[in-house]
């Protein structure tokens, strides 16, 4: 070895040492972030918070089938019980009796600091006998049967104005005294974890737990659980991206090391020619998780694209330079392929800019990977192969390739007309070509979507679409914000535009409300006096409501409450999930539940936003609706996508405009290109394909790519006088360097997750068209 | 003397069939043929802890087998439609929907209204003790919960008819309190 090559091949391996160090210590994470805005709006940041640590991102849904009603309700009691000792979760309802009691106990024994029907009116005369006379009218009722043993200590019927205002709506059915499907044929449960919904592996302990209590539980097989929710769609996804990253990388790598053995035939060669693949794999990765500290799994699933590109730059300095030494090839083809390089920068590197972190990131790992490859084929491989290649002579196969040209050449026109077609087709379905939504880069499958559909109205679980949410510096301001805010949406109920609301003040009142409802209690003596006056001729005698006097006493002299009262009771937990304490003050979540349909089956009704934004406007709650603000997401994503794909297709037509100095030779060099473009897209979507936005993506590679071969056509064309005169290893190496792209690219297309499947099969087929069509369209020198 | 006594005993042998064919069987078939109508209500709770009834008014309609709707019109505005299992309560805007097949002793309470208006024996039989006093155009029906459950809500319900027609429904509460139902037909000429 030479003392160039040893230098090279000292610094290479330091660089790559260090770079190994730095993905050893990198983070990966296959969750959800890859999807959420790298700069939120204020009600995208909603969305994120509540995608990460919502509570609804908490729950899993569980469903016991098989065996008999009686012993799915005894296996769901038996879960529930074991669940409940476990930290790793924070809820289990199943529906049992009984286990509502300490919520009820709370709310009457502390109903006058909790009503917000107490006011100073409501203990006067007239607002005491207004308030008998209701309680009374409503033992008319079956509805008053609850109140009828309360009714000595609670003839204002203060415990009804609070269960009122709490989610009367739909329940879930019920079998054996536990929650049941909607055919009962399932046991349901309820839970909510301890782990956030961004933590996987929290989710995926919990998930373990839940399966491994069950077998306990239900031994013998009789009965089975189903369980989703978010926690489970984390687990699932990850798992995907974690076998495809392996499985898509390893078929990627062995295919594109069978095609260099069978071109090479030589163990050195191959060895040598994936140098630069793998030092581009690990650039790639170290450049990600420098810049974003975190590597996301799919980013790292790109890489078996990334492998078939890079390896390009090898097989091009080997096949071309066999025959003319590596002097003549950095002087000869050097410069196409550093146009190359530039192109498909451009490419990538436009993806830097976008707001969705997934591409951003799949940008800059693709844009440090291909520039370290040909960076370490140009300079590190020819030191390290030596002068003598021993490169086997593939000349041979040039003349064939010629004679593909010629048949090529031959079909223009019916190309052209074949585009123009294309084209057509998608002019004429323009509307229909595009995936309307986020769901589209979901890695959940439809059968799980489906699953979890069923699990969700079986159960009647919350979706919580909708929120109002409100900052504030401490947590007083939080409620005292949150009662106003309640104040507007209570008469949004009385108008039919929301159905309810849920509020952490309906528990947990600012101390204020508490002082101003306490302050509204008159005292024992007072009270007693008023009674006697206004029930002077109720049927209800005023003799008969002592508990009454004194539970009002009590409460006058009874302290606050705060959020310790509420211990051991599951509305500390509805508390905790609606008043959240976050880094730069309180945050307050009021959920909103959509008016009740005339029909049962009408449940589905929306929100009507506007109405919702007019009443809340200035009360400082922001309105969030979470399905809109999803699919505004998306259509940010998919708009700042679209300019990205023209920016970096601008600046790749700009950098070969000034390369090239050419008006003809740059229209004959983009044509093919911008054909393979229509003809895959438009193969694509008669294929069934509902394109997003990562096809939109992958036009622009198939640009940035395909660009590659078109140049070398390019430069051949300026030599030769017609193709039959270009250089036969130039066409080899081309031949076989689209193969590998191609099957780097294709193995993408064999991926179950969205965002590498589409840049699978744009890229994959967009690389080959683009450098048969160039063949097709390559022109002579100085003619046309 | 014997011959006459002999006939008479015939006359009453094969008589008897006919008038003492009044037993629950008959009454529940002439229920069942009650294809449904309209009818004023009023009904009155006596609760310990009131020293007055309370009253309440207003229509009801029943439609065999299973749709029977209570709009209370005072002292509130109330509607309560039982369909099939599906009980709603509708007032001051607030909607309540049960479904009964979860609620085992609603059920049971709420079978004893719907399993007399349709006739549907097995129904009653279930969760009561049927006992049936007097004849066609004037019977009192008496259900004896059975089950333990049931009877700590309530301890008896007397359902007092003529003909196929419903007239007054009285529950007496486990806790000694009552509340009577007097059913009124708007058009009777519809129960035939």
């Amino acid at each position: 070895m030479t003392r160039p090559a040893g230098r090279a091949l000292a610094l290479w391996l330091l660089a790559m040492l260090a770079g190994a160090v730095i993905v050893w210590n990198s983070r990966f994470s296959a969750d959800m972030s890859f999807f959420l805005p790298a700069k939120p709006s204020a009600e995208q940041q909603v969305l994120v918070d509540q995608l990460k640590e919502g509570v609804v991102s908490r729950l899993l849904m569980v469903a016991i089938a098989g065996g008999d009603a009686a012993g799915r309700a005894a296996a769901s009691r038996e879960l529930r019980a074991r669940l409940e000792k476990l930290p790793e979760f924070v809820s289990i309802q199943n529906g049992e009796t009984g286990s509502m009691n300490a919520e009820r106990d709370f709310l009457f024994a502390h109903r006058y600091l909790l009503s917000p029907a107490v006011t100073p009116e409501r203990f006067t005369v007239d607002g005491l006998r207004q308030a008998v006379a209701d309680s009374i009218d409503l033992l008319a009722s079956p509805a008053g049967m609850m109140l009828k043993p309360l009714l000595p200590r609670d003839p204002t019927g203060e415990l009804v104005e609070l269960i009122g205002g709490l989610n009367a709506g739909a329940q879930p059915n019920a079998r054996d005294g536990v929650w049941a499907s909607r055919d009962g044929e399932r046991a349901m449960l309820l839970i909510q974890t301890a782990a956030l919904g961004s933590d996987t592996d929290g989710q995926e302990r919990a998930i373990g737990l839940v399966h491994g209590q069950f077998a306990e539980a239900a031994p013998g097989g009789k009965l089975s659980l189903q369980l989703s929710g978010p926690g489970l769609f984390a687990v699932k996804s990850r798992a995907t991206i974690k076998s495809e990253v392996s499985q898509l990388s390893t078929l990627s790598t062995v295919a594109i090391v069978a095609v260099l053995f069978f071109v090479y035939r030589s163990l050195r060669l191959m060895t040598l020619g994936l140098l630069p693949v793998v030092s581009g794999a690990l650039a790639g990765v170290v450049a990600v998780s420098l810049a974003y500290g975190t590597v996301f799994g799919i980013t790292v699933g790109f890489g078996s694209a990334l492998i078939g590109e890079a390896v390009d730059y090898s097989i091009y300095y080997f096949v071309q330079s066999g025959r003319l030494g590596v002097d003549h090839w950095r002087a000869r083809f050097w410069p196409t392929i550093r146009l190359g390089v530039l192109t498909s920068a451009c490419g990538f590197g436009a993806l830097l800019f976008s707001g969705f972190p997934g591409l951003a990131q799949l940008g800059l790992y693709s844009l440090s990977g291909v520039v370290v490859a040909a960076l370490v084929t140009r300079f590190i491989l020819p030191p390290l192969a030596g002068a003598n290649l021993d490169m086997r002579d593939l000349s041979h196969i040039g003349p064939r390739l010629k004679r593909g040209i010629a048949v090529l050449q031959g079909l223009r026109w019916p190309i052209l007309l074949l585009a123009l077609a294309a084209a057509a087709v998608l002019t004429v379905n323009r509307d229909h070509l595009w995936h309307p939504n986020l769901s589209a880069l979901s890695t959940v499958s439809a059968a799980d979507g489906a699953a979890d559909q069923a699990l969700r109205a079986d159960i009647s679980a919350p979706d919580a679409r909708y929120m109002a949410v409100i900052t504030a510096p401490d947590r007083e301001s939080a409620l005292q914000a949150a009662e106003r805010a309640g104040q507007k949406l209570d008469r949004l109920i009385a108008d039919g535009v929301i159905g309810g609301y849920d509020s952490p003040a309906r528990f947990l009142p600012s101390a204020a409300m508490q002082a101003s409802r306490r302050a509204s209690l008159p005292p024992a003596a007072e009270l007693q006096a008023r009674l006697h006056t206004a029930l002077a001729d109720s049927s209800l005698a005023s003799s008969k409501l002592g508990g009454f006097v004194d539970d009002v006493e009590a409460t006058r002299r009874q302290g606050q409450l705060n959020r310790d009262s509420l211990n051991g009771t599951a509305l500390a937990l509805v508390v905790d999930s609606l008043l959240v304490q976050r880094p730069a003050g309180w945050s307050v979540l009021l959920p909103l539940r959509p008016p009740v349909g005339k029909t049962e089956s009408d449940a589905g009704v929306d929100i009507a936003i506007e109405p919702v934004r007019t009443a809340l406007a200035g009360s400082g709650a922001l309105f969030v609706d979470m399905k809109n603000e999803f699919d505004t997401l998306y259509n940010d994503y998919l708009h700042e996508a679209t300019l990205l794909s023209l920016a970096g297709f601008v600046a790749i037509v700009g950098l070969l405009a000034v390369t090239l100095r050419s008006p003809r030779r740059l229209g004959r060099l983009l044509l093919p290109l911008l054909l393979s473009v229509v003809l895959v897209i438009a193969g694509l979507h008669l294929a069934g394909q509902q394109l997003h936005l990562l096809h939109l993506i992958g036009m622009l590679l198939i640009v940035a790519v395909g660009s590659n071969y078109a140049l070398f056509f390019d430069d051949a064309s300026q030599a030769a006088r017609g193709f039959e005169d270009f250089d036969d290893a130039t066409l080899v190496s081309m031949a076989v360097a689209n193969l590998t792209t191609a099957i780097g690219f294709g193995t993408l297309a064999l991926s179950k997750v969205p965002v590498l499947h589409a840049v699978g099969v744009t890229v994959g087929p967009g690389a080959i068209l683009a450098l048969l069509l160039s063949a097709c369209f390559v022109g002579r020198k100085g003619g046309a | 003397m014997i011959k006459r006594l002999l006939a008479g005993l015939l006359c009453v042998l094969v008589a008897l069939p006919a008038s003492a064919a009044f037993d629950i069987a008959q009454l529940m078939g002439d229920l069942a043929r009650h294809k449904g109508g309209r009818a004023k209500f009023v009904e009155k709770k006596y609760l310990a802890i009131l020293d007055k009834p309370v009253v309440s008014t207003g229509e009801m309609t029943y439609t065999a087998p299973d749709r029977l709707e209570k709009r209370t019109l005072t002292p509130k505005v109330e509607t309560l439609l039982l369909d099939k299992d599906i009980l709603s309560i509708e007032r001051d805007k607030q909607k309540l929907s049960i479904n009964l097949a979860n609620q085992p002793e609603a059920l049971a309470f709420v079978d004893s209204i719907r399993g007399t208006l349709s006739g549907n024996r097995a129904a009653l039989e279930k969760n009561y003790a049927l006992h049936l006093a007097g004849n066609a155009d004037k019977w009192v029906l008496t259900l004896l919960p059975s089950d333990q459950k049931i009877a700590s809500m309530v301890q008896r319900i007397t359902v007092t008819g003529n003909k196929n027609q419903v007239r007054i429904i009285e529950y007496l509460q486990a806790d000694g309190d009552r509340s009577v139902l007097n059913i009124d037909p708007v058009d009777p000429g519809n129960g035939k």
